[in-house]
């Protein structure tokens, strides 16, 4: 009976390990592999070693990963607690609203930006129209960032609307019951209770935000490399899978470095994150 | 009005959508008493607490707070505190952290939360469970901890609003004896809510039985009980044979097809009125020497007693007596001058007080009583 049953978890399991072998423990052996190969596949810690020339990069990307999440999060915060106090139809509309971007490509949003933001574009155009000097927008980090922000705010918006939709009214009730005022109400009821959901949109937000490669080319101009961009390169331009590999393997452990010090602080809302 | 009244509502009438759910309430609360809101689910009780801490503003009408009108001011600025009914501890916090709450809004120095927290656990018997986590706390504990969080920033009155509905019955029971322990050590006001007859009758000093958003009567436990104003209170009030009478004279009531002594007097002549007969107040004789004659047609064993149920001229009576009397046998009752209550006819006349649906419907209608009973 046991063993059936075991037998029968494990058929019920077995697309999914089979599916996990094969999209993300093979990509990722491949991904060490070659890492610490040579094009000629002999071992070598040579592309490891050339990574410190890179290393600005990534810190840029760091950083911008980090600016661009932070103000994700002061943008959704106040939007999903706005949501969240909605009746249950108003919530529904909103929530669409929220996702309705994500329905058209990335590109495509992207390439809208470069229209808005250009010297020449939609908005210095308006600007003009009102007597007002173009302000030069596009190729900034400022622009780079509003591109993170954009493609990545709802991925902030709906874990933390998500928790704080099911919150419980009786805590916030409790909480001004005690002598809490609205600010009160929100700094020590509201927010931690809302961390599980805060953590896995700063995750959800942090990590492509860190990795992404086209926001920086299109709206960067190419004078605000990331590290995105630079692996992008080595794949289809230098064709040097070796060097990609090993960035990509640095970059992934600098952001399990970045989550596991921002779980630390976060206090024991594990199994949240990733 | 009362000048020890600590609360004075007045006039107050709410209405959510097409729903009104209290009509021009007037009720007024004495510092320090233990004072219960009363009535079936949808009364009206737990909207005139919410009154009282500020989360509901009434449509019309004053709240009062020692002679100083407070409609309008948010709840984090009155004095009273709320023990909610699934206790809403802060999951993220632990004991101590959710005892010291209040205080550290109020930027209590250190040292005093930590008295004062100590000094909270201790009443409600949870000395050292500081560091606890919420969640792996009992419901009694929890409700314990609410408690204490209330209490801790001292306040003048505290509204309770069902805190006992999550409990088993033996733990309730404790609680109860429990909570009446506090209130007197401590002096300040309870506004209790419950649709637990039982609970209200044991615990309070006053008892406001609420139905439809109205008030049907405010009294002590004992005249609630023994002079009920209606047949709501009648029946909502432990269990009552309510019966259509008419007043003879002063003293002197028919009903039954048959004339009663009573202590009742102040009727008008031959006026139509309910006549409550509580089960425990009559007494099961020889058919013969009954004032009124029955069958019996059901007989639960209760513990203490025997709950028989007899028909009597097609009304049925539910009488509660310690002799065991069999299915079908006919039996006669014998009501002393003082069993009979004598209510003026009200809205209820005629819904309550007829045991004939009693299997079913009356298990739902008084489940309070069932349960303290098992």
């Amino acid at each position: 009976m046991n063993n059936r049953s075991s037998l029968g978890s494990k058929l019920v399991a077995s697309p999914y390990i089979v599916w996990s072998v094969l999209f993300i423990i093979a990509p990722l052996i491949f991904v060490v592999y070659y890492s610490f190969t040579d094009a000629a596949g002999n071992f070598t810690f040579e592309n490891i070693m050339s990574l410190s020339k890179y290393a600005p990069t990534f810190l840029r990307s760091i950083w911008f990963g980090i600016v661009a999440t932070v103000i994700c999060l002061l943008i959704a915060f106040p939007i999903a607690y706005i949501i969240s106090q909605k009746t249950e139809k108003v919530q529904r509309t909103l929530v669409m609203l929220v996702m309705l971007p994500m329905w058209m490509s990335f590109l495509i949003r992207t390439y809208s930006w470069m229209a808005l933001l250009q010297d020449t574009g939609i908005i210095n155009n308006l600007l003009g129209k009102l007597g007002i000097d173009p302000v030069h927008m596009i190729n900034t980090s400022g622009a780079v960032i509003l591109g993170m922000v954009y493609n990545f705010l709802p991925y902030m918006i709906m874990p933390i609307y998500s928790v704080m939709a099911k919150l419980d009214h009786s805590m916030v009730e409790a909480c001004q019951d005690l002598g809490g005022n609205r600010l009160t109400v929100i700094r020590r009821c509201i927010i931690p209770m809302s961390m599980p959901g805060i953590v896995s949109g700063i995750t959800m937000v942090f990590v492509p935000s860190v990795s992404t490669f086209y926001i920086s080319q299109k709206l960067g101009g190419g004078s605000f490399d990331l590290i995105g961009d630079v692996i992008e390169r080595q794949f289809q331009q230098s064709y040097n899978y070796n060097l990609g590999a090993s960035i990509s393997l640095v970059l992934m452990i600098l952001i399990l470095i970045c989550m596991a010090v921002m779980n630390r602080f976060s206090g024991d809302e594990e199994g949240m994150v990733i | 009005m009362n000048k020890n009244a600590i609360i004075d509502l007045k006039n107050i009438s709410v209405t959510f959508g097409n729903n009104q759910v209290l009509k021009d309430l007037n009720l007024y609360i004495r510092d320090k008493e233990f004072i219960t809101f009363l009535g079936p689910s949808g009364c009206g009780k737990t909207t005139t607490l919410r009154i009282i801490a500020g989360f509901i503003e009434p449509d019309e009408g004053e709240v009062i707070f020692e002679g100083k009108k407070i409609n309008g001011v948010p709840p984090h600025k009155r004095q009273v505190n709320t023990i909610f009914q699934r206790y809403a501890l802060f999951p993220h916090l632990n004991v101590y952290e959710n005892v010291a709450f209040g205080l550290r809004i109020k930027k209590v120095p250190e040292k005093q939360i930590k008295e004062t927290v100590e000094e909270m656990l201790a009443l409600v018997n949870l000395t050292g469970f500081n560091k606890r986590n919420i969640n792996s706390l009992s419901g009694g504990q929890q409700q314990r901890v609410a408690i204490a969080r209330a209490l801790a920033v001292k306040p003048r009155v505290l509204l309770l609003d069902e805190p006992l509905g999550a409990l088993d019955l033996k733990l309730r029971k404790d609680m109860q004896a429990e909570l009446k322990k506090i209130q007197q050590r401590l002096g300040i006001t309870f506004v209790y809510v419950t649709h637990d007859q039982e609970e209200a009758l044991s615990m309070s000093d006053t008892v406001v039985v609420m139905d439809g958003g109205v008030i049907q009567q405010i009294g002590t436990p004992l005249d609630i009980y023994n002079e009920p104003k209606n047949a709501f209170v009648a029946d909502f009030i432990g269990e009552s044979n309510i019966l259509d009478g008419v007043m003879i004279a002063d003293g002197l009531v028919d009903f039954s097809g048959h004339r009663f002594e009573c202590l009742d007097k102040g009727f008008g002549k031959n006026e139509a009125v309910d006549v409550v007969v509580r089960p425990e107040d009559v007494d099961v004789v020889e058919p013969e020497k009954g004032m009124l004659c029955g069958v019996v047609t059901s007989v639960t064993f209760k513990g203490v007693h025997f709950e028989i149920i007899v028909d009597i001229g097609g009304f049925k009576w539910m009488i509660q007596t310690t002799d065991y009397q069999p299915e079908g046998a006919q039996i006669g009752l014998f009501i002393e001058p003082d069993a009979i209550h004598i209510m003026k006819k009200s809205e209820y006349s005629g819904i309550y007080g007829d045991y004939s649906s009693f299997s079913e419907e009356f298990d739902e209608l008084s489940n309070a009583e069932e349960e303290v009973e098992e």
